[in-house]
């Protein structure tokens, strides 16, 4: 299957420029990303008197696409604000593995449900953003450029992020995100405040770069029909708990109306409303 | 493979294409675009542009205008004196008279350079404080409650002290100067800082910003509308104030011109003095908006 116009922000080309950069400044920007696997040992997380999470254990394989599914106030969000490392947990411990199962320090972005750019910034500076600080402004340009592509988005570099539509800006925070090469992709319902046109559009897009990078996904959401479509692999968390841990044994690209999927939304979809 | 550019997308693509047409630029904004562009060209094949174009622009000048013309006529018929109020042909007289002696020149240099220091130095420190005390919460609990307290104090109230401390140089309207911009540019800058999407904050945060560059790209560019609402502010109380201490002593500046000519029932002068004031305030505003403009060019409510 071939993965149509979509452009590798990692396919870098070495042009004298970019040689003379790393001469002159040894900062491999071109490292080849890790996809970075998961390994929770009886994670808990407490806010006050609220037992947010309690004692998760999860595995995920390095490279793996995760879905996070549950009612709202089930602790999924919080879940992934612990992963990519914006809180701390206050129980347990969340460990890092590359493909070898040996500890690894990932390089871990998220992208929200709202997309968080900057408006005084045009959309390529916006997406450099995520390349950090101290990247050499040449460089920072032509990687958002490249980014921007990846995303279908290259004729909107120069616009300010208020010119752009809803699910436009949402392909500049993934670009932003992914303009780093992250090895774990933490997903907060990204997706969440799109019409859903712009969101199927959106969900191949995600697929696309995913199967194109190979980071590890986390995407929470509350949309079962979404995670089914997207994920490898569905977890139902209630309560703080995985009520159910659930393998999709369907290889990407999908088909929306698939009927084993359709099947499989079901059963989950009754788990989560209690009904199973 | 499906591509992005479902065409829900591509639809909005193309309304974004169509609002920059011509003929939405100048009003036409009903849907079928095509025809409402060829009734504006088929007068001649160029767009017509709306007639009433230059009556909008000359509107806001017809009443002071039509003022002035009466204040003219009034002072030409005798309805008004001259020790009221000159008419306005003596005022340009007196106008083109200081201009050719120079004294003009002179005066306004020197109150615009007292004007403009004054905003440096009072304008610096109410931005670094406003800063500060935004970014750091130290910095608020040392300072913020006696700013507050201060702020209150009507700074023209400090006259008196400030004569006594400084006698009546340069150095006494430079202080009531710079502490009358300073309030406003700090509460304003403070305001700003203080109200920083705290999700572009924490987003800065997680793409590695810390420092300096989480200031410079992303709580700086925040506060900025707000800051500039201070500046603005500060515009007014700075000429509001250099009025005041120049009135009540100085032996050069616009004040001065005004005072002395009082003196001499120069009621021409007089009148002069308050038109540069306004000129000079209105330039300086104009300056700020400018400013402004450039700056939050990103910003919808500021393009175009």
């Amino acid at each position: 299957m071939p993965v149509g116009p979509y452009q590798s922000p990692l396919a870098f080309i070495s042009d004298a420029e970019l040689d003379a950069h790393h001469a002159a400044q040894p900062v491999d920007y071109q490292a080849a990303p890790q996809p970075a696997g998961l390994k929770l040992r009886g994670v808990e997380k407490r806010f006050g008197d609220n037992l947010v999470l309690r004692g998760l254990d999860l595995d995920v394989p390095a490279g793996q696409f995760l879905a996070i599914v549950g009612k709202s106030g089930c602790g999924k969000s919080t879940l992934l604000r612990l992963l990519v490392g914006l809180d701390e947990p206050t129980g347990g411990r969340i460990e890092f593995v590359d493909e070898e199962g040996e500890a690894a320090e990932p390089n871990s972005r998220i992208v929200f449900q709202e997309p968080r750019l900057l408006p005084w910034f045009s959309v390529a500076d916006n997406v450099a953003v995520g390349l950090g600080d101290g990247v050499p402004k040449a460089f920072g340009r032509r990687e958002a450029e490249r980014a921007l592509k990846g995303v279908q988005l290259s004729e909107k570099s120069k616009e300010w992020p208020s010119k752009l539509s809803g699910g436009q800006r949402q392909r500049v925070a993934l670009a932003r995100a992914l303009v780093s090469r992250p090895g774990l992709l933490a997903l907060d319902e990204p997706l969440g405040a799109l019409d859903a046109l712009t969101r199927i559009g959106m969900q191949d897009l995600v697929t696309n770069v995913w199967r194109e990078l190979g980071f590890t996904a986390v995407l929470v959401t509350h949309d079962v029909a979404e995670a089914v479509h997207l994920a490898d692999r569905v977890i139902v968390l209630d309560e703080g708990r995985i009520s159910l841990d659930l393998e999709i044994p369907r290889d990407q690209p999908r088909r929306h109306g698939d009927p084993v999927l359709a099947e499989l939304e079901g059963s989950l979809l009754d788990t989560i409303l209690g009904k199973a | 493979m499906t591509t992005v550019d479902t065409f829900s997308e591509g639809r909005s693509l193309r309304r974004i294409r169509e609002d920059r047409t011509p003929s939405a630029a100048i009003g036409y904004s009903d849907p079928p675009k095509g025809a409402a562009e060829k009734a504006a060209r088929a007068n001649d094949g160029k767009p017509r542009r709306p007639r009433s174009v230059s009556g909008v622009a000359l509107l806001p000048f017809l009443l002071p205008v039509t003022l002035v013309l009466l204040w003219q006529a009034g002072s030409s018929f005798g309805f008004i004196s001259d020790r009221i109020m000159p008419s306005p042909v003596a005022v340009v007289a007196a106008f083109w008279e200081r201009l050719l002696s120079g004294e003009l020149a002179r005066d306004v240099g020197v109150s615009g350079a007292r004007a403009l220091s004054g905003l440096l130095i009072g304008g610096s420190i109410g931005f670094l404080l406003g800063i500060a005390n935004g970014v750091s919460k130290l910095s608020e609990q040392l300072t913020d409650t006696t700013l507050q307290m201060l702020r209150t104090i009507p700074h023209l109230a400090m006259i008196p002290l400030v004569i006594l401390w400084f006698g009546i140089g340069e150095e006494a309207k430079l202080f009531l100067t710079s502490l009358g911009v300073l309030f406003p540019i700090y509460l304003n800058t403070y305001h700003g800082v203080k109200n920083v999407d705290r999700d572009l904050i924490e987003m800065g945060r997680i793409y590695g910003m810390s420092g300096w560059s989480l200031f410079r790209k992303v709580i700086f560019p925040g506060a900025l509308p707000s800051i500039f609402v201070g500046l603005r502010y500060a515009l007014g109380i700075m000429w509001l104030t250099l009025i005041v201490s120049e009135t009540i002593a100085a032996n050069s500046g616009i004040g001065y011109m005004a005072n002395t000519a009082r003196e001499f029932m120069m009621t021409d002068v007089v009148v002069l003095a308050l038109v540069i004031y306004a000129v000079l305030g209105k330039l300086a505003d104009v300056i700020a908006r400018t400013l402004e403009r450039a700056a939050l060019s990103w910003n919808p409510a500021y393009q175009r």
